[in-house]
């Protein structure tokens, strides 16, 4: 009886220790060592057959030099500051589409609401790299797009949208929309319809009804939303490398530089470790929303 | 209740020189080509406590969301103190609603719960804050004013709707069910402390019920539905003791129900209903012309058993006690008559259960009086 409780709670907490915490350690290890024309291209390496004394050897040469040059050269703070920024704005514009699409669903026809809730799943039956590559066929000077609003003569000369900030967010927000309209859906399609009709019988018009009422029971799916994009949006590497061209700076692209064109694994697992310690303060409020949310519902 | 002060019953209805506060005129409610009311008309008047009163789909619902401005009529004119009211929105008219669901606020506390409306009128701080403290005496909730409505029990939820919905003193209150979430014992409880508010504060109460028990309780009058048209308005004792139609008397209460062929007979109508049997003699309150198919209703309390045939009564049949329903304080006496036609009779137990008179299989006599029994037209 006991043994099977422990294997119970143990598996969970060995997935854990197996999937993020082993990879953790390692990639911290790497951060603190130094690069090297190697396989694995870092020193030291650790030599288990040497005993005590070369784990020893082994501690003294790792250092925190790395985490020292990222403050040195501002490519990296400021890749950090743009992530956040980009991640901030695609949040707000993913809210302000997402919210009225989800309050759409929520007030349709009830047999329609599956169907609708199927179209805003669907995208993610195709592979998110090739939904991306598509935006490069629409976005630039030749794309669909210009060609379009150059067939209906709204404009004389091909607008340049590949390869600028603004590829970068209509990509995001394209891409994590869902992430914002399911969580906000899921709060506005249980809120109860009584309640706005007793906004509205004790004086409210529609719009005081749907400020005073709707937008705050609907405020975790809300936050829920916005962390479920303003979260990995910061590591985002695929949209800003295939629509922002060179100008985009972000984090996961300096990222990717450092690993694959620098081959300078411990600068890169430092930028790793740097941008999981920015990333904690947002996951761990989210965290503590989702929790209050399910303790009112008890 | 409702006994004005000079000690007269309280009866507006039937006095011509009184104005009604609401008055449906032809209203008429279409959903596609489903219709949910069908030419109705109703006068309701000022400090009345009236039940609308039916089973589910009747209409009452609809009825009642036309007050409160959330349904429109298809056609014809709801009326409130005379001017027309469909045009206004549920926000400007001086209707409130106490909902089935309560629909409390989730994200506001109790005292903010009832002083939503307030605030939406604009009203002073210092008015309103005495008016919902006055809100929460009424309800005796002044305790819980702090808690968030999931924080406190069923009931202390429904007098927070209660209070809410008076808060803003409306001339008019609807009351959708609501006592359906609470369990029999509170609820009767419930229906008393209605009762009083309603009395101490002068409101117009319009109460939507499917428990004929609790309409009969608290209203005074009642409004039978069916099909979205209103089949019989009458205080709750002319709708018990005198129903209009086989379906009030079914509806409300217990009743028997034996069909035939009545006679009128003068002031009486006597009704042959099977061979073998002697003919019933009841009272009928529309007339019946000389010889038609009808209906005799008669309540089980007003039929009484007894072992040896009664001589003082006009109506007596015989028969066997084919089964006993024992409630604690009546027992219902199934009689099968000869012909195999079943008849409830109710009786008092005024005696211990040992010292029974009857059980299963006696041989009984059933009568009633010439005028217990109320024959309907069919």
């Amino acid at each position: 009886m006991k043994l099977r409780r422990l294997t119970l709670i143990g598996i969970p907490y060995f997935w854990l220790l197996a999937l993020f915490l082993i990879p953790f350690g390692i990639v911290l290890k790497i951060s603190l060592s130094d690069i090297a024309l190697a396989i694995p291209p870092y020193t030291p390496t650790l030599d288990i057959s040497g005993g005590w004394q070369a784990f020893r050897d082994f501690l003294s040469e790792l250092d925190l030099e790395n985490f020292e040059f990222l403050t040195t050269d501002d490519l990296y703070w400021k890749a950090y500051l743009s992530s956040l920024k980009i991640a901030a704005i695609s949040t707000l514009l993913a809210l302000l589409i997402g919210f009225p699409m989800a309050y759409g669903m929520a007030k349709a026809r009830e047999d329609w609401r599956p169907t609708l809730m199927m179209l805003v799943i669907l995208p993610f039956w195709t592979s998110f790299l090739i939904r991306v590559y598509a935006w490069v066929g629409i976005l630039s000077t030749e794309g669909y797009l210009n060609q379009f609003l150059m067939g209906i003569g709204i404009i004389g000369d091909p607008l340049v949208i590949l390869n600028t900030s603004t590829a970068v967010y209509i990509g995001i927000v394209y891409t994590y929309l869902p992430f914002m309209i399911l969580p906000i859906y899921a709060t506005l399609e249980r809120l109860d319809e009584s309640l706005i009709e007793a906004a509205e019988d004790l004086g409210c018009s529609r719009i005081s009804a749907f400020w005073l009422v709707t937008m705050p029971l609907s405020k975790n799916g809300v936050i829920a939303g916005c962390f479920l994009v303003f979260i990995p949006v910061i590591g985002e590497f695929v949209i800003p490398a295939l629509l922002g061209g060179s100008k985009t700076l972000m984090i996961g692209k300096v990222l990717w530089e450092e690993f694959f064109s620098n081959r300078d694994w411990p600068v890169a697992s430092a930028v790793a470790i740097i941008l999981l310690l920015v990333l904690i303060i947002p996951i761990v409020l989210f965290q503590r929303n989702e929790q209050k949310q399910r303790e009112a519902e008890q | 209740m409702n006994q004005d002060t000079s000690g007269n019953a309280f009866a507006p209805w039937n006095d011509a020189s009184e104005k009604p506060l609401i008055t449906f005129k032809n209203v008429t409610k279409k959903f596609g080509e489903f219709v949910a009311i069908s030419d109705l008309n109703l006068d309701i008047y000022a400090r009345e406590f009236f039940a609308l009163l039916g089973p589910s789909g009747c209409g009452k619902t609809t009825l009642m969301r036309m007050l409160a401005g959330f349904e429109t009529p298809t056609s014809g004119v709801i009326e409130l103190a005379g001017q027309d009211i469909a045009a206004i929105p549920p926000n400007k008219r001086e209707v409130n609603m106490m909902f089935q669901s309560y629909a409390l606020f989730p994200h506001l506390n109790i005292w903010d719960n009832i002083a939503f409306g307030l605030r939406r009128e604009k009203m002073p701080k210092d008015q309103m804050e005495a008016r919902v403290e006055e809100m929460l005496r009424l309800t005796k909730m002044e305790k819980f004013a702090r808690r968030k409505p999931h924080q406190v029990s069923g009931g202390q939820r429904q007098r927070v709707a209660l209070a809410r919905s008076l808060a803003k003193a409306p001339k008019l209150l609807l009351l959708d069910e609501p006592l359906g979430a609470l369990d029999a014992k509170l609820r009767q409880d419930t229906q008393f402390e209605l009762m009083d508010i309603q009395e101490s504060t002068g409101t117009t109460f319009v109460i939507v019920t499917h428990d004929q028990e609790e309409a009969m309780t608290v209203a005074s009058r009642v409004a039978v539905m069916d099909h979205g048209k209103l089949v019989q308005v009458d205080t709750p004792d002319v709708i018990y003791e005198t129903p209009n139609s086989v379906y009030v008397a079914d509806f409300i209460g217990d009743v028997n129900i034996i069909e035939g062929t009545a006679e009128a007979n003068g002031e009486s109508v006597s009704l042959t209903w099977a061979e073998g049997q002697p003919a019933l003699i009841g009272s009928a309150n529309q007339p019946i012309s000389k010889v038609a198919s009808a209906a005799m209703a008669i309540r089980p309390e007003k039929i009484a058993i007894s072992s040896k045939k009664p001589t003082d009564r006009t109506n007596v049949l015989q028969g066997k006690v084919l089964d006993i329903a024992y409630l604690g304080n009546i027992s219902t006496y199934h009689v099968q008559l000869d012909n195999g036609t079943v008849i409830k009779a109710q009786i008092a137990n005024t005696r211990r259960i040992a010292r029974r008179n009857f059980t299963w299989k006696d041989p009984v006599w059933l009568s009633w009086t010439d005028t217990a029994g109320i024959v309907l037209a069919v």
